[in-house]
């Protein structure tokens, strides 16, 4: 498998911001697993839009770049925003039996995730490609 | 918080995406088809292991180091959504609907399993 040195420095580099940032609002983390995570529900809505404007301005509306999408894509978005973190919230949830939180915190992170995606998107596709 | 400790968040956060990076590329490659299988096995990978980290009585720092900065680095929501919104903008509707069950699903039996370990450890 070839692996290009640039662009592995690209996710490292994204991935380290992205991780700082999300970490620093990890310790503003209530440990009651019967409160609702805002930070990491806040980080992965905000992370999602971020991966829908990033890449389909890159794929659709900029020239080819190597190193762009790994650099925001791949590692700032990956880094700022958690599935395992997400996860394992969900099942402190269930294992303290607060069912409704668990899957209302699931769907909610879901929805909003996606539609974070579609309308960064649908703004960057709203903008004419400039000849 | 010291210095140290922030300086081991970038460093672990960077190595997470890293490896993030090479394990999707790995998967994809092996499994050539539309169905997003790579961020599926990282994501699955890292709820176990985030999972018996908080199985495990660490330290505050190390927890952070470990789970927060590198397991969850290595995990990521946002590539999950663009490509389950993507398949469903290409109609490809029970694409899109399984990756979300099947990560949901998966994913919490996979953070039990690793507490599992954990408590076997």
């Amino acid at each position: 498998m070839a692996l290009d040195r640039r662009e592995l420095t690209a996710v490292f580099v994204g991935g380290a911001l992205g991780t700082v940032a999300r970490s620093v609002l990890a310790t503003f983390a209530d440990p009651d697993a019967g409160r609702w995570p805002w930070p990491t529900f806040a980080v992965n809505v905000l992370g999602a839009f971020l991966v829908g404007y990033f890449t389909t301005r890159l794929l659709e509306r900029l020239p080819l770049s190597s190193y762009r999408r790994p650099l925001l894509g791949t590692g700032l978005c990956g880094g700022l925003t958690t599935f395992s973190t997400m996860q394992v919230e969900t099942l402190k949830m269930l294992e303290h039996r607060h069912y409704g939180l668990a899957a209302g915190y699931t769907a909610a992170s879901i929805t909003a995730g996606l539609i974070a995606v579609y309308l960064a998107t649908a703004l960057v596709r709203r903008v004419r490609v400039r000849s | 918080m010291t210095l140290a400790v922030w300086a081991g968040v970038m460093t672990l956060g960077g190595a997470g995406a890293v490896l993030r990076f090479v394990v999707d590329r790995a998967v994809a490659r092996r499994v050539p088809r539309p169905f997003p299988y790579g961020t599926l096995t990282v994501n699955l990978t890292g709820a176990v292991l985030l999972g018996l980290i908080s199985g495990l009585t660490l330290s505050q720092h190390v927890s952070l180091l470990a789970g927060t900065a590198f397991v969850g680095s290595y995990t990521t929501f946002s590539t999950w959504m663009f490509e389950t919104q993507r398949l469903a903008e290409e109609r490809q509707v029970w694409p899109a609907v399984a990756n979300i069950a099947v990560s949901v699903v998966l994913g919490v039996a996979a953070a039990m399993a690793g507490q599992w370990i954990a408590g076997r450890l």
